[in-house]
């Protein structure tokens, strides 16, 4: 993702309302298309964003699919719960965290505290900034993403956390984790400024949210009966894999929102076409990394694993965030590909660590996440390996730290995890009192 | 009277229920369960980690008819829900001591 151009406001106003007046030097200043290029671009991210908005209830299906069904109505509750709060998070403090401007706390590193302010209606009594989009759209969009890193993690902790904490973990994340990472490249922090490139968030979004999973995944600990005595593996299959398939076709639309939105202009005939290539390359890099999934199951376990295919097209889908614009189909396809086979490979290595991840979220954004940022490198040559590497390190450290620290509190204080009865009874039950499937049998 | 139960295929139930119906069979109890015989269970892959299916799905039958005709009824299950491979079932027949209309209170054969 670009940062923000930077201008100067009356500069940029004199070169869009006088043209003829002599002020070519501005002319660098000037919006392509002035009025027009902010009303495109305003649109765009109105359209992206309700499409990554959609994407919290490809999560809330897709984990609901992957649970049993004693515990689905405490993941449609905890998926409803986070983003109504990371919206609330976003807005007191996160926004203006994340995107400082001029106004950085502690320079590159740490964003300003203030809550987020729109224009005034109509753009009244302003002189209006017509060189981007309105920030109620911008707002918009980038709250979308912060919501979905907090997504992110309820899948992997499903089963045997509480309500109350796992909300409160939300908060921090939305609120303040997410943003200050995001602003040291987004915001146009240090990253930024040492060349580290992510385009919509491979790492910023989706390796944070996979490191605040594996996180809390190995404090919380497994789920009663996912490893015997024996040390072996006790597969917990989900209640519905027709929701599981809804919810993953439902985060594959919304990836045309992530990624192609991420453009963050639509004001010329190039951002159009530029948005186009993403749009195609993203659906790409999901098709490789289903395929990949399918033929590796196939081969591996002699029979192919659809919730294995899923994780797959989404790992395609994290692969390719980081660089949706410079590869061909053909490269999108490939470093989908290589996500697909990542995710098979490594959800039975998290099994050997005994790391319980219900819906195989470390897999798909972590691993897949570190490899997109990681595959920059062979289709953008601005990209460094070093510096892609070096971020992933800094913001991997920065997430588990932070993370560690809020989960370990909050097990220490209020306590993560439900009791043994209740977990084997069933969150919906023991947290909730009431049933996705009431007048089911227990299967 | 006798009560016979038969643990059978899913999918043979219509083709049971159809030729029951034929020879004068006027109800039955029917409940989807799950079990294990002679077929035992298998093993299956989930997410990269193996595990056994020990019990296979099995429709139970349960028919109540006079003593005279359950040999007949037992005949018939047998020949219609027969594939010949492991796991087509099991038939189990037992005394019944009573049996009672609940709306009218009638009682014994007349009942059934």
């Amino acid at each position: 993702m670009l940062i923000k151009r930077t201008f100067t406001l009356a500069g940029a106003m004199l070169a869009v309302c006088l043209p003829t007046l002599g002020l070519a030097q501005e002319a660098d200043m000037t919006p392509p298309n002035g009025e027009i290029g902010f009303i495109f671009t305003t649109f765009m991210f109105l359209v992206a964003g309700f499409l990554v908005f959609w994407m919290a209830a490809g999560f809330a299906m897709l984990e609901a699919g992957l649970v049993r069904s004693k515990n689905v109505t405490m993941q449609l509750t905890k998926n409803v719960g986070l983003f109504s709060l990371a919206s609330i998070f976003y807005y007191l403090i996160g926004y203006n965290l994340m995107y400082p401007g001029d106004g950085w706390s502690i320079e590159g590193m740490l964003g300003g505290f203030s809550t987020t302010v729109l224009e005034a209606v109509g753009l009244a009594d302003e002189e209006p900034d017509l060189t981007y989009a309105s920030v109620g759209s911008d707002f918009f969009f980038q709250l979308m993403f912060c919501a979905a890193t907090a997504s992110i993690v309820s899948g992997a902790l499903a089963e045997r956390i509480k309500l109350w904490p796992f909300l409160v973990f939300t908060i921090l994340l939305t609120g303040v984790i997410y943003p200050i990472q995001a602003s040291w490249k987004w915001g146009g922090g240090f990253l930024d400024a040492m060349g580290f490139l992510d385009f919509a968030g491979s790492t910023v979004v989706h390796s944070v949210g996979g490191w605040a999973a594996l996180t809390g995944a190995i404090i919380l600990g497994p789920r009663i009966g996912k490893y015997t005595k024996e040390g072996k593996v006790a597969p917990i299959p989900g209640s519905n894999l027709t929701l599981a398939t809804l919810g993953t076709f439902i985060l594959w639309l919304g990836w045309f929102g992530f990624n192609g939105g991420s453009q963050l202009y639509m004001d010329t005939a190039g951002n159009v076409a530029d948005i186009s290539r993403i749009f195609s390359n993203t659906n790409a890099a999901a098709a490789g990394g289903a395929v990949a999934a399918l033929i590796l199951t196939q081969v591996m376990y002699k029979k192919p694993d659809l919730t294995m295919v899923l994780n797959g097209a989404l790992a395609g889908l994290v692969s390719i965030t980081a660089e949706p614009l410079t590869p061909s189909i053909g490269a999108a396809t490939l470093i989908g590909a290589v996500g697909g086979v990542i995710v098979v490979l490594t959800v039975p290595l998290l099994d050997r660590f005994k790391v319980d991840d219900v819906v195989g979220a470390i897999p798909v954004h972590l691993f897949a996440g570190i490899w997109g940022t990681i595959a920059v490198v062979f289709t953008n040559s601005d990209a460094s390996l070093f510096t892609q590497l070096y971020s992933i390190v800094v913001v991997g450290i920065f997430v588990v730290i932070a993370s560690g620290i809020v989960w370990i509190v909050l097990r220490s204080t209020i306590g993560i995890r439900v009791s043994e009865d209740d977990e084997v009874n069933g969150l919906d039950m023991s947290e909730l009192g009431m049933e996705a499937y009431p007048e089911f049998g227990r299967g | 009277m006798k009560l016979i139960i038969a643990a059978i295929k899913p999918f043979k139930l219509e083709d049971v229920r159809e030729a029951l119906t034929d020879i004068g069979v006027r109800g039955m109890m029917v409940t989807e369960i799950k079990g294990f015989g002679a077929q035992s269970g298998h093993t299956e892959i989930y997410r990269g980690a193996e595990y056994a299916v020990n019990f296979v799905p099995k429709i139970k039958l349960e028919i109540v008819v006079e003593s005279a005709s359950a040999d007949q009824v037992v005949e018939t299950i047998t020949k219609t829900a027969q594939t010949g491979k492991i796991g087509d079932g099991k038939i189990f027949v037992l005394d019944v001591d009573q049996t009672v209309r609940v709306r009218t209170g009638e009682t014994g054969p007349e009942a059934i």
